[in-house]
């Protein structure tokens, strides 16, 4: 599909999409007036991308900190790697659970490979709802640890385009 | 209009989707059946509040570019200063202490991977301390949003 924006007009694009749309009635009509381009233009990009599956989701993006969800606990694993897989896919269904990822281990400094992300209000619930979650799979003698955030020194979206002018890169 | 309410029913609605239309401020008012002005009034207090960090699109980082978790383990007394070092690269996007000898970690996200070694390398070069970098390498789970549960 041609959607009519350079390549020039889609990186400054994405650039502005990584801060937010700006809170207006037409926001992609802001958009578009920001890198001169057409409301048209910026909205079949954006249906163009989305269905290219650059975006996980358009929605509201929240800060859990400031609703009250600040005990985050990052679950780390050593999975035998034959077992990855399956261990990663049981726990990523968890509804507890927000992102399941493995990594690659860096030994001797760092044996786990397979990290979870579980959010509460309060530190107890979270520790024992892991707890419970390790033993419904079976997998409280795998080598874990529980790393608490203590303090967020910086929380925003992501920015992937370059600040200078390269080509966007869509991998 | 109860802004609470509102602002409960505009995250539980719109935070895995939102009408991609010229006007999407009118189009979940209509969802939830009240004004535009009520919803975009909302928004701003969310935002003000600190409580919405944006709306529009999450990237997904294997499409978007590259990205990569990094843990520094920090002597105590330098951890303030690592981590704003650390959080002045528009590169970091989440920068987190957490208890672990590996005590400060944070997610790196750019165009592509020699660019995120390069950050790693600069900070290394800066802070003295060696950097864990850990792409991810399988998504079992991505983030969709936040659960909130029935509490408010």
């Amino acid at each position: 599909m041609k959607t009519g924006l350079t390549p020039r007009q889609a990186l400054a694009l994405r650039r502005h999409l990584e801060g937010g749309l700006p809170l207006v009635s037409r926001p992609y009509q802001a958009l578009a007036d920001r890198i001169d381009a057409d409301e048209d233009q910026v909205l079949g990009q954006m249906r163009q991308w989305h269905a290219q599956g650059l975006f996980r989701r358009v929605g509201l993006v929240l800060n859990h900190r400031a609703l009250g969800f600040t005990a985050n606990a990052m679950l780390v694993l050593d999975v035998p790697d034959a077992l990855i897989d399956e261990v990663g896919q049981r726990l990523g269904r968890s509804p507890d659970i927000n992102l399941c990822y493995q990594r690659p281990r860096r030994l001797p400094q760092w044996r786990y490979n397979l990290f979870c992300m579980v959010h509460g209000r309060q530190r107890d619930p979270v520790e024992r709802r892991i707890k419970a979650l390790l033993e419904e799979h079976l997998l409280s003698d795998l080598p874990h640890q529980l790393l608490f955030s203590t303090h967020a020194f910086k929380q925003c979206g992501a920015r992937f385009a370059a600040a200078s002018t390269g080509a966007p890169h869509h991998g | 209009m109860d802004l609470d309410l509102l602002s409960r029913q505009l995250m539980d609605r719109f935070q895995h989707g939102m009408p991609l239309c010229p006007e999407p401020f009118k189009e979940m008012a209509s969802v939830l059946g009240c004004d535009e002005a009520h919803v975009m009034a909302c928004l701003h207090a969310m935002d003000q509040a600190g409580t919405l960090s944006r709306i529009g699109p999450v990237f997904e980082h294997s499409r978007a570019g590259a990205s990569t978790l990094a843990a520094f383990a920090v002597p105590a007394e330098r951890l303030h200063q690592v981590a704003e070092r650390v959080s002045q690269y528009p590169e970091v996007n989440h920068n987190y202490a957490r208890e672990h000898f590996y005590n400060l970690w944070f997610v790196l996200t750019g165009p592509d991977r020699p660019h995120i070694e390069r950050v790693l390398d600069e900070l290394e070069k800066d802070t003295g301390l060696t950097p864990l970098d850990l792409p991810m390498l399988t998504a079992y789970r991505i983030d969709l949003g936040f659960p909130l549960g029935e509490t408010p």
